[in-house]
C-alpha cells in the first residue's frame, strides 16, 4: 500500500487520529520549551551539525581509529557489509556461546536488519526490554515511532493486551500497575540471557568505546547480568573525540523527548574480566548514501525522532504509513535509498513545510532532500500519464498565448458547467473541498482593460 | 518611491491571475499607495512550481527561462505570494546562457510583505481595518523566506506582516494555538495524499475558528484557497482576504 492509502485509512479513526496528533505535538511542544531554556540552542545545532559533517567526511580514517582503539580496549570488533552479514556475525556469537535466549535493548538498527524473525527462525529467543518495544513485540508490530515505539496504541489497549499476556487485572490502565508487571516479566528475562544486544548511540574514534542513551536503563540492565554483550552500530555513529558528547547528549534528548537528558548514558570501553564485548560495524546501504551528494547528509541523523514529532503529516497518518523501519520525513529521505521503488511514494508525504528541517538537531534539510528524491522518483518511475501531463503544463506556461486559452477555457469551462461535472470523482480537489468562484475574468484582462 | 524610482514589475503567479484578480488589483493599487512605479509585464505565466514540487523540475527548464526573459528587465520583481517567490529564489533550474540574469533575479524578486517592509523600509501603515483578524503563516513563507520566525528555532520572535497589520487601527490580531503548522495545502500534495490535506486544512481552520477570528488572512493565496475550500464546503461563516487585500483597503 502506499502512503496515501495508509493514512487515509489512519484518518478514518478520526477520534484516535486527532489522539495521536495531540499527543505527538505535546512532545514537539516540550521539545520547543526546553530547546528554549537554551541560549546557545541554535550555536549547538551549528556545531553537531559541523562535527558530523567532519564525520562523514572523513569517515573511513574515523572508523579506522574507533576499531584501533576498541582492539586495544579488548573489544572484539566485526564488520558487516549488510543486513545479511550483520545477523550472521550475531547468530554466530550466539551460537559460540550456546545461547538460545537473548535480551535486546533498544536498536532501530536491528529493527532495520530484521535481525529478531532472522534469530526466531533459528530457534532463538529475541525479548525487547525497552518496555514500548516490549509492547509492540507481544502485538508482533514493528515500533511506530522510532523514540517512542508503542506511541501509536492508548493505555487500555495496553491494559488489555498485558491482561492477555502478563495476567494483570482486566481493565486496570494505571500506569504504575501495568510498569510494574513489565518490570517483573522483563526480570525474568534478563536473568535468563547469557547474551545481551545493544545499538550504539554514538562510537567515540579517540577512546575507542561507545555510548547507549536509554530511559528505563534496560541496555545496563541486560548487559551487565550478561556474559556476552553484542553492540551493533551502523557506521555513521562515529564522533571523533569523547567531548563531542557535550554537543550531542545535550541535544539528543531535549529533541527527542524534550527531557534535558536522558536517563542513562552509558559508556562501553572494555569488557569486565572474563566477559566479552562485541561490536559490529553495519554499512547495509550507508555507503551508498554517503556517494550521493545531494542525499549524504541524511546520515548525520541521531535518531531523535523530532521531525516525526513536529511532522503534521507523520502525527496523522501514524508510523506504519510509512512502511518503512525508520518513519516519518528522516526516514522518507534514507528509505528511498534502500529500495526507491518501494519506498517511491514517501518524498511525496510531505507538504514541503520544512518544520522538520527546523527541528532537526544536526540540521539536515530534510524537506529539501525531499524535494530531490521527488526529482528521482519521477526519473526511474515514467509514469506515463503524469509524465506527459506535466510537459503539457510546461509548454503551456513557457507560452503566454497557450496559457492565456488554457486559463480562459478553464475559467469559462467553471463557470457554465454543471456542478455534477466540476465535483466529479475523478476532480479530487472537489471532494471535501469547494473551488473557487470563478471569476469573470483574469487579472490580465483587467490589466489590459484597466492600465493599458 | 518618487520619480527616477526603481521600476517594479508585479509576478502575478497563475492561479491569482486566473482565480483571484481581485488579489492582483490589490497588490497593485497598494504599491501604487506606496509611491512606487509599477507595470506587470505581459506575456507572463507561471513558476513552473507545481512541476517541479511534483518531481519534474526538469521539466520547467523553458517555464524558468521564459520568466527569466519576461523580468529581466526591472529593477525589482514583487509578488503576492511567498511560495512562488521562494520557488524562483531556490528552485529554478538552472538556465545556461542566462546564468548573469537567473541571479539577479534571485536577488531582486521579493514578496510583497517583505519588499514594503525591508525595499521600502515601511514599518507602519496609517489606516483602518476595524475587524479580528487571524494570520495564516504560509510555510514558504515562514521558513523559506523567514517572513516571521518560527516556533521550531531558538530566535527572537518577529513577524513582517504582523508589524504591518497591527498598526491598523481597530485591527485585532487573533492569537492561535499552533502559531505556524502547515495548512496541508502542499501544491499536488492537496490531491496526492488528499485525506491528510483535508484533515489538515480542518483543524487548522478549527484553531481559528475556536479563537473566534472574523477573517482569515495570510501572504498565500494557494493556502488560503485550501482553507476557503473547506470552510465553504462546510458552510462556515468566515472571510478571507489576502494581506494586500487588507492593507489595500485599509489605505483608501
Amino acid at each position: 500500500m502506499t502512503h496515501p492509502e495508509n493514512a487515509a485509512e489512519f484518518l478514518k479513526d478520526s477520534q484516535k487520529a486527532k489522539w495521536h496528533d495531540e499527543t505527538l505535538w505535546f512532545v514537539r511542544d516540550k521539545r520547543d520549551k526546553v530547546s528554549k531554556g537554551i541560549p546557545e540552542w541554535e550555536q549547538l545545532r551549528d556545531l553537531a551539525s559541523g562535527i558530523k559533517d567532519n564525520v562523514l567526511a572523513n569517515l573511513a580514517s574515523y572508523l579506522e581509529e574507533f576499531e584501533r582503539n576498541a582492539t586495544k580496549n579488548g573489544i572484539i570488533v566485526h564488520w558487516a557489509a549488510d543486513s545479511e552479514e550483520h545477523n550472521r556475525l550475531v547468530l554466530e556469537i550466539l551460537q559460540q556461546q550456546n545461547c538460545t535466549a537473548v535480551v535486546k535493548s533498544k536498536s532501530i538498527l536491528t529493527e532495520e536488519c530484521h535481525l529478531n524473525p532472522y534469530l526466531e527462525k533459528q530457534g532463538i529467543e529475541v525479548v525487547d526490554t525497552d518496555l514500548g518495544e516490549r509492547i509492540v513485540q507481544f502485538l508482533n508490530q514493528p515500533p511506530s515511532h522510532i523514540v517512542l515505539p508503542a506511541i501509536h496504541l492508548k493505555k487500555s489497549e495496553i491494559s488489555e493486551l498485558f491482561h492477555e499476556k502478563l495476567h494483570t487485572e482486566k481493565g486496570n490502565e494505571d500506569p504504575v500497575y501495568l510498569t510494574q508487571a513489565a518490570r517483573v516479566h522483563l526480570r525474568e528475562k534478563f536473568f535468563g540471557a547469557k547474551v545481551a544486544i545493544t545499538g550504539v548511540n554514538f562510537g567515540i574514534a579517540e577512546t575507542g568505546e561507545f555510548v547507549v542513551c536509554t530511559n528505563e536503563g534496560n541496555a545496563d540492565m541486560g548487559v551487565h547480568l550478561a556474559d556476552v554483550h553484542i553492540a551493533c552500530m551502523g557506521i555513521e555513529k562515529i564522533l571523533p573525540r569523547r567531548k563531542d558528547l557535550a554537543v550531542f547528549l545535550r541535544l539528543l534528548a531535549r529533541s527527542a523527548t524534550g527531557q534535558p537528558i536522558t536517563n542513562y548514558n552509558s559508556h562501553f570501553r572494555s569488557p569486565s574480566p572474563g566477559k566479552e564485548i562485541h561490536i559490529i560495524l553495519v554499512d547495509n546501504g550507508r555507503t551508498a548514501q554517503l556517494a550521493r551528494e545531494k542525499f549524504r547528509s541524511s546520515l548525520k541523523c541521531i535518531r531523535c525522532g523530532a521531525c516525526m514529532n513536529t511532522c503534521p503529516i507523520y502525527r496523522r497518518s501514524g508510523g506504519f504509513s510509512y512502511n518503512s523501519t525508520v518513519p516519518g520525513p528522516i526516514g522518507s529521505i534514507l528509505s528511498p535509498g534502500l529500495d526507491l521503488k518501494k519506498h517511491s511514494s514517501l518524498p511525496f508525504a510531505s507538504t514541503l513545510c520544512g518544520s522538520c528541517t527546523d527541528v532537526c538537531p544536526v540540521k539536515i534539510n530534510i524537506h529539501e532532500q525531499l524535494y530531490e528524491w521527488r526529482q528521482e522518483v519521477t526519473k526511474t518511475q515514467g509514469e506515463f500519464a503524469k509524465g506527459l501531463s506535466m510537459k503539457l503544463a510546461n509548454g503551456i506556461f513557457k507560452s503566454p498565448l497557450a496559457y492565456k486559452i488554457s486559463g480562459n477555457l478553464m475559467r469559462t469551462a467553471l463557470k457554465s458547467l454543471p456542478n455534477s461535472l466540476i465535483y466529479h470523482p475523478l476532480n479530487i480537489w472537489g471532494k471535501n473541498r469547494n473551488l473557487p468562484d470563478a471569476p469573470k475574468e483574469s487579472f490580465q484582462q483587467w490589466y489590459r482593460k484597466n492600465r493599458s | 518611491m518618487k520619480a527616477n524610482s526603481p521600476s517594479v514589475a508585479l509576478f502575478i503567479p497563475c492561479y491569482v491571475d486566473q482565480f483571484y484578480p481581485q488579489v492582483g488589483i490589490a497588490t497593485l493599487e497598494l504599491l501604487e499607495k506606496l509611491g512606487c512605479t509599477v507595470s506587470y509585464p505581459s506575456g507572463q505565466t507561471c513558476c513552473g512550481q507545481p512541476l517541479a514540487n511534483a518531481g519534474y523540475a526538469r521539466e520547467t527548464v523553458g517555464t524558468a527561462r521564459h520568466f527569466i526573459e519576461t523580468f529581466n528587465d526591472y529593477d525589482y520583481v514583487v509578488c503576492p505570494s511567498g511560495s512562488c517567490t521562494l520557488h524562483v529564489k531556490e528552485h529554478f533550474p538552472a538556465i545556461a546562457g542566462l546564468e548573469k540574469e537567473q541571479e539577479a533575479l534571485e536577488h531582486k524578486i521579493y514578496e510583497l510583505v517583505e519588499f514594503i517592509t525591508d525595499v521600502l523600509k515601511i514599518e507602519r501603515l496609517e489606516g483602518k481595518f476595524p475587524h479580528r483578524v487571524s494570520f495564516h503563516s504560509s510555510c514558504h513563507g515562514q521558513r523559506g523566506l523567514h517572513l516571521s520566525s518560527g516556533s521550531e528555532l531558538n530566535q527572537p520572535p518577529y513577524n513582517k506582516a504582523r508589524k504591518l497589520l497591527e498598526n491598523l487601527a481597530g485591527l485585532e490580531w487573533v492569537e492561535l494555538s499552533r502559531t505556524d503548522e502547515c495548512c496541508g495545502f502542499g501544491g499536488t500534495f492537496a490531491v496526492t495524499e488528499e485525506a491528510l490535506s483535508i484533515q489538515m486544512g480542518k483543524d487548522r481552520l478549527a484553531d481559528h475558528l475556536s479563537h473566534k477570528t472574523e477573517i482569515i488572512t495570510g501572504g498565500d493565496m494557494s493556502c488560503i484557497m485550501h482553507l476557503q475550500g473547506i470552510a465553504t464546503r462546510s458552510k462556515q461563516e468566515l472571510k478571507f482576504l489576502h494581506l494586500a487585500e487588507i492593507l489595500n483597503q485599509a489605505l483608501s
